[in-house]
């Protein structure tokens, strides 16, 4: 017991190190947050820039700035950068930030792990960036790597099919991580269903991560040995299937998307009830609505294939299990205006960030249905419709509930308030420009302009090219985010709450949060998982 | 001291827990999908999937009955092969055999080896489409220019469903040097 509480009483005197290495070798929560979330905004202005590309092409019908070769490339890169660098990491360095606070947990379980599950991802990064430079350049067969297309990439191909297996291996040890933390290190009146929701979220991200990334990385696999040793999984000629890749890649991608939104779902349910003043409306069933929409994501696959050629009953069975989705997602959407209803709520920046998100999100949920109709999808499969959608549910969907986070518990990072005005300019020229880039991809698909081409038919011109307006205002505005964080210093200092009263255990410790916090398990009640003098 | 000790345990239980999920998940994905993939393929027809190896079939024609079989020839890539059905279609009886050939010229200078890969649809109609004399059942030798005649000798079943008036046989030519070196 004695060398216990010395051990204790040594590790609490113990302050992170100096210089470089400090960033190196940390295993401490805070730190490793962080550099994911630094990481993943570094890519977001890389993926970004990427996309401005394809939108100066796509600004006038012709070719004007770029070859079609390398256009294909930047919208490979642009999904491989924003999937794996910017959104995945991003919600992981979250949850190393706020988990442990969260559910009063002195660290994550596995802190070495952790470390390298971060410092995997710079790695894997400069790999698939460095094809740029490549002899043949970058991937340019699409995210999706479909065969036979993909194999005809030139030297970047082994690059790409390695950085994906170290994104998998850092996004499996990062799910594997918050499972541990989450399932052991609650603090001990802390029931698992009280649980908040940020953490709920990300319990189940964490297995959904830990079920579909071994099936892309054995997909992968599959490229490379077809590509190099001679196995035919994809080759028609050696008796092999390309439509295969599609049902294992699919297995994988439609769970993807899910751990794209549901940690979104986690923030937007932490940020509603703080500036609503009110607890949330049905907890428990925000957390059965997370579970079967994870559960559905497993049955849907092929709604990305209805165009392969597929049974009757077979396109039937993934429409309906597709709609069914709506089901759950519906509870959550109007549990979040039921928190809201009657609520004194006020419109901070992360509040603005929370609504936009749950009116934008709809939408794309919405676009959404409408694809999963097969008579329908038949007709807008492959064309901007589906551009439309996904970029609703990934940019005012995912993007924005991070940027969310990222104001809501700022100044519990930093210690200071953070530029309230220039934090509402950065939301209003978003939102607005936002709609400004995306909403014109629907007319653009419903006419008939495919997605991944350079150029198009002359009267595709006007809404293209308000589409990249849109994009420029959209990306120039994201710099006012990075003004928000470099001035953030200079802001007057935040109380231990910020907020007006907001519930968790993160607001029992001081802002900045110390480096070492929860020495002692924190009390709270069993019923809420709130601390008791709270209520 | 016994506290830390005990979640240490636990911690490493779980992570053993979680790692085999990692690993099944993965072989899942490498080993079984595969497989399991193509038995799918073999009982439904998926994919216009048809028999790879020679069927025996003894039927009694339904003369009463007339379907229409449409040939269609494509090549992969830019392997250099003409490939062309003799004739676009033909009308048959149910349960009875028929012949049809397909000409395939070598474009190149050198010999070539092919690989035809045969499709049916729709789908339902596969599993009735009875190969049991077909070039694609083996691959084929060509030397520089040489032009061959292939046959395929087949029967449509009895079984066919009413509804099914055209089925369309779908040849893809693969040119096989790659696969044949690697193996």
């Amino acid at each position: 017991m004695t060398t216990a509480v010395a051990d204790a009483a040594h590790h609490v005197e113990h302050g992170p190190a100096k210089g470089f290495s400090r960033w190196l070798f940390t295993t401490n929560h805070k730190d490793i947050g962080t550099m994911y979330l630094i990481f993943s905004l570094t890519m977001f202005f890389v993926g970004g820039t990427m996309a401005l590309i394809v939108r100066s092409e796509l600004a006038q019908p012709g070719l004007q700035f770029v070859h079609p070769e390398f256009f294909n490339q930047m919208t490979t890169m642009h999904a491989l950068v924003m999937i794996f660098g910017a959104i995945m990491p991003a919600f992981v360095g979250l949850a190393n930030w706020m988990v442990p606070l969260q559910i009063g947990a002195p660290d994550m379980a596995l802190p070495r792990m952790n470390n390298w599950s971060f410092w995997i991802l710079p790695v894997a990064f400069c790999m698939l960036l460095s094809t740029l430079f490549m002899p043949g350049g970058a991937p340019a067969g699409g995210w999706t790597m479909y065969p036979p297309l993909v194999l005809q990439t030139g030297d970047s191909f082994p690059f790409l099919i390695f950085s994906i297996h170290l994104m998998g291996l850092s996004s499996i040890m990062g799910a594997i991580n918050i499972i541990v933390t989450i399932v052991n290190m609650r603090t001990p009146q802390m029931v698992l269903i009280r649980m908040p929701l940020f953490a709920w979220a990300w319990l189940i991200t964490a297995y959904l991560l830990l079920a579909v990334m071994p099936v892309l990385a054995g997909a992968v696999t599959m490229l490379l040995t077809d590509q190099f040793f001679g196995t035919s999984f994809f080759l028609a000629a050696g008796g092999g299937d390309p439509v295969m890749y599609q049902h294992i890649f699919w297995f994988f991608g439609h769970p993807e998307v899910y751990i794209m939104i549901l940690p979104a779902f986690g923030i937007v349910s932490e940020i509603i009830p703080t500036f609503s003043r009110k607890p949330l409306f049905g907890h428990d069933s925000m957390v059965y609505a997370l579970a079967a929409i994870a559960f559905l994501s497993f049955i849907v696959w092929a709604h990305h294939m209805f165009t392969v050629g597929m049974p009757l009953s077979g396109q039937m069975f993934f429409m309906f299990a597709t709609m069914m989705i709506s089901v759950p997602t519906g509870v959550k959407i109007f549990n979040w205006a039921s928190t809201m209803w009657r609520g004194a709520m006020t419109f901070e920046t992360p509040m603005l960030f929370a609504l936009a998100f749950v009116f934008l999100f709809t939408i794309g949920g919405f676009s959404g249905l409408m694809l999963a109709l097969v008579p329908a999808d038949i007709q807008y499969h492959d064309s901007y419709f589906v551009v439309a959608h996904f970029h609703y549910v990934l940019v005012p969907g995912s993007l924005f509930a991070l940027m969310g986070a990222a104001y809501y518990w700022l100044p519990k990072w930093t210690g200071h308030m953070y530029n309230e005005t220039a934090g509402k300019v950065h939301f209003w020229l978003s939102a607005i420009f936002v709609n400004v880039l995306f909403f014109p991809m629907h007319f653009l698909g419903l006419a008939g302009m495919p997605r991944r081409i350079p150029d198009y038919s002359t009267q595709f011109a006007d809404f293209n090219m308000v589409a990249t307006i849109g994009a420029f205002g959209f990306g120039l505005s994201q710099l006012i985010f990075v003004y928000v964080l470099l001035t953030c210093k200079k802001g007057p200092p935040a109380t231990a709450e910020v907020w007006d009263h907001p519930k968790g255990l993160e607001w029992t410790v001081p802002s900045p949060a110390p480096y070492h916090t929860f020495a002692e398990p924190p009390k709270v009640d069993r019923t809420v998982a709130f601390p008791k003098d709270y209520d | 001291m016994n506290d830390k000790i005990t979640s240490e345990a636990k911690n490493r239980s779980l992570v053993v827990q979680l790692l085999g999920w990692v690993v099944a998940m993965f072989s899942f994905g490498f080993f079984v999908l595969p497989p399991l993939y193509n038995v799918f393929c073999e009982i439904t027809g998926f994919g216009g999937r048809t028999n790879t190896a020679a069927a025996t079939v003894v039927e009694t024609p339904d003369v009463n009955r007339t379907v229409r079989v449409e040939f269609v020839t494509s090549v992969n890539e830019y392997a250099p092969w003409e490939f062309t059905a003799d004739t676009s279609s033909m009308d048959v009886h149910p349960g009875q055999m028929y012949y049809a050939t397909f000409t395939a010229k070598n474009l190149t200078e050198v010999s070539k080896v092919a690989q035809a890969v045969p499709s049916i649809s729709p789908i339902v109609a596969s599993g009735h489409f009875k190969k049991i004399e077909c070039f694609c059942f083996t691959s084929q030798d060509f030397s520089a220019h040489e032009q061959k005649e292939m046959p395929v000798q087949f029967i449509l079943d009895t079984e066919l469903p009413d509804y099914i008036d055209t089925v369309t046989l779908q040849y893809t030519f693969f040119d096989t040097q790659r696969v044949a070196a690697a193996n």
